[in-house]
């Protein structure tokens, strides 16, 4: 608002007041309006005949959006309202950008739960129909922990290693050039790394499928997420603590050992947990190169194994109603996984952040 | 235990940046010197390759001779490791190790260089080295907590013992007290009083005062515009300088008018 230039008739200008309780509107307003609003579309969303709730929807928004912004201009003024607005358009997104999160979990749950129990859990598909009930994930689930496990055993080196490199001791071109193929390796369809192994490990040295042959190509996924993260991690470890540690006469790769990788290792462990994550739930590299069993093969190195994600994408292709509920309960399980190592990720990084307290 | 530096025209570089340039000084054993002069004069950057901490630094290079009791530090053949555990060095922000108690942050240099000693010794070597920084009183209760919650002051006084722990001859300080109170600086500077017995110690201060009050010489150094690398202008006994100094330059300086 423009303040009014009034003078005195000395030719001051009067000084205006500026209060320090400006009107608000009551707390409640935002509920009253948002009610209202709803209350209206509706109305108006039945006299004019509206056949779609979205409809509805849309003018009870459009309705709370103007009257919120008018009200506030009114009472509390400009920059309340634009304030308003801000919020609501805040709302608004994490609304929408959690909708089809919380859908699709809440979707798995009710159709995967009553499916999982400790015998779908324990068995295989040995022996079952595709129209039958029964069976079990066993099998898939012992295809995964093998597969991820071997590729973060591959990955989690070169990675982990490749980060020091550039972080500590890389200079000039080969870094740059290491850190620009890291990004184009970031970029790589899963689908692309599982045909890279199929041409390189079974079509030209004549090796079988394999839950070994999934996990390179898992591990040709996970390498540049840790690279990238652990990199990122690296770079927040203070420069003090470097040269505190060089000073006292600490070799540089004692130094990396022992004060800069314990001091990120809380970020670190995130950054792989993550990257673990995302592997578990790759299809297309593991319909290629393990190509899925339906019996328990224990030996990674040697003939077809299953994992959770082809386990799903087969039951979902058999089309029967038992294959569907197997599939769900397979999903569930799946996200249960993924989200457990999340939190044990956030775990371990809290537990080993450096600590402020006294 | 403490030795004697000798530099002989010496002059640093960041890549083609010339940082400063033709140093020739002596910094006898057992003594305070304090370097001061303008930011950005090269004090830091001198006392950085005092123990070949500056080529740390990207494109960091160094020409000329530093003779540690006539061993030229960037003679051939020579570790730098092995310099850093001889001339040790306390920065300007207190750093202690985050992830480490205060324990373990006097036992870094020991732990960190892979030498295995017992438990009773380490006790010991942490002991004494906590109450030659003066910090044993304050901390003998809780040497399992960690560092980094301690005061500001206490933890310069804490990087200070973890500088000393590893034995050095030489205690290179880089402005050790500009990030703390009166108090903690007043500890700090009967702390170096106290140690001069033992150390060679080299220390950089913009305070005037701590300069005159800490140190048995003084080297004032300057820089004749931005940009130009700077110089050595003059190293006397303190006294000399604060009361009598010989070029016109440092007494502006120290009597504030600089420029």
């Amino acid at each position: 608002m423009s303040r009014p230039e009034a003078h005195t008739a000395t030719g001051a200008p009067a000084v205006e007041r500026v209060t320090l309780r400006p009107p608000r509107l009551p707390s409640w307003s935002v509920a009253a309006l948002a009610v209202g609003s709803l209350a209206l579309g509706i109305a108006i969303g039945l006299i004019g005949g509206f056949e779609s709730r979205v409809q509805w929807g849309l003018i009870a928004a459009v309705v709370f959006v103007a009257t919120t912004f008018w009200l506030s201009a009114a009472i509390e003024g400009r920059r309340f309202a634009t304030d308003r607005m801000a919020a609501i358009l805040v709302w608004a997104c994490f609304i929408v950008a959690v909708l089809p999160l919380a859908s699709l979990l809440w979707e798995t749950v009710a159709r995967g739960l009553p499916g999982v129990d400790w015998y779908f859990l324990t068995h295989s598909m040995n022996g079952v129909l595709s129209w039958q009930d029964g069976g079990g994930i066993y099998h898939a689930i012992l295809g995964t922990v093998q597969q991820v496990l071997l590729a973060s055993l591959i990955a989690l080196p070169l990675g982990l290693l490749t980060a020091v490199y550039l972080v500590e001791y890389g200079r000039g071109r080969l870094a740059k050039a290491i850190t620009f193929f890291v990004d184009v390796m970031t970029g790589i369809p899963s689908i692309v790394a599982g045909l890279f192994i199929l041409s390189l490990w079974i079509m030209m040295l004549d090796f079988g499928y394999s839950g070994f042959a999934g996990a390179m190509a898992l591990a040709i996924l996970m390498m540049p997420i840790v690279v990238r993260s652990t990199e990122e991690m690296l770079k927040l470890v203070p420069n003090e603590l470097r040269e505190a540690s060089l000073a006292m006469g600490v070799p540089k790769w004692r130094t990396i050992l022992k004060v800069v990788l314990p001091t990120a290792i809380g970020g670190i462990t995130t950054g792989v947990m993550l990257a673990l994550a995302r592997i578990a739930g790759e299809t297309a590299p593991i319909i290629l190169l393990v190509f899925g069993n339906n019996m328990i093969n224990g030996n990674a190195f040697e003939g077809a194994q299953s994992s959770l994600p082809l386990y799903i994408y087969e039951q979902w292709g058999y089309g029967t109603e038992a294959a569907y509920d197997r599939a769900w309960a397979a999903a569930l399980v799946l996200i249960a996984f993924v989200m457990i190592l999340n939190l044990a990720a956030r775990g371990i990084a809290r537990w080993k952040a450096p600590k402020t307290g006294r | 235990m403490a030795k004697r530096i000798d530099v002989q025209g010496l002059t640093a570089y960041y890549g083609s940046h010339k940082a400063i340039e033709g140093i020739t000084l002596q910094v006898e054993p057992r003594s305070v010197t304090a370097f001061i002069g303008p930011s950005g004069c090269g004090k830091s950057t001198f006392l950085r390759t005092l123990n070949r901490m500056h080529e740390v630094t990207p494109g960091g290079r160094v020409e000329g001779r530093v003779l540690l009791d006539e061993e030229d530090l960037y003679g051939p053949g020579v570790d730098p490791v092995s310099v850093r555990r001889t001339v040790g060095m306390v920065f300007q922000r207190p750093n202690p190790f985050p992830t480490m108690s205060i324990y373990d942050n006097v036992a870094a240099g020991l732990k960190l260089n892979g030498i295995k000693y017992r438990k009773s010794e380490l006790d010991d070597i942490v002991e004494k080295n906590l109450r030659g920084a003066n910090l044993w009183n304050e901390v003998k209760d809780r040497l399992n907590k960690p560092g980094s919650g301690l005061s500001g002051g206490q933890q310069q006084r804490l990087c200070i013992a973890r500088a000393t722990a590893v034995e050095p001859e030489v205690l290179l300080m880089d402005e050790p007290c500009s990030a703390l109170d009166p108090i903690s600086t007043l500890a700090i500077e009967d702390l170096i009083d106290k140690m001069k017995a033992q150390f060679t110690i080299v220390i950089v201060t913009h305070n005037m005062q701590q300069a005159a009050r800490v140190s048995d010489r003084t080297a004032f150094f300057n820089l004749s515009a931005i940009g130009e690398p700077g110089r050595l202008i003059e190293v006397d006994g303190t006294e000399k300088i604060f009361s009598n100094p010989s070029v016109q330059a440092t007494e502006d300086y120290i009597s504030g008018r600089f420029g």
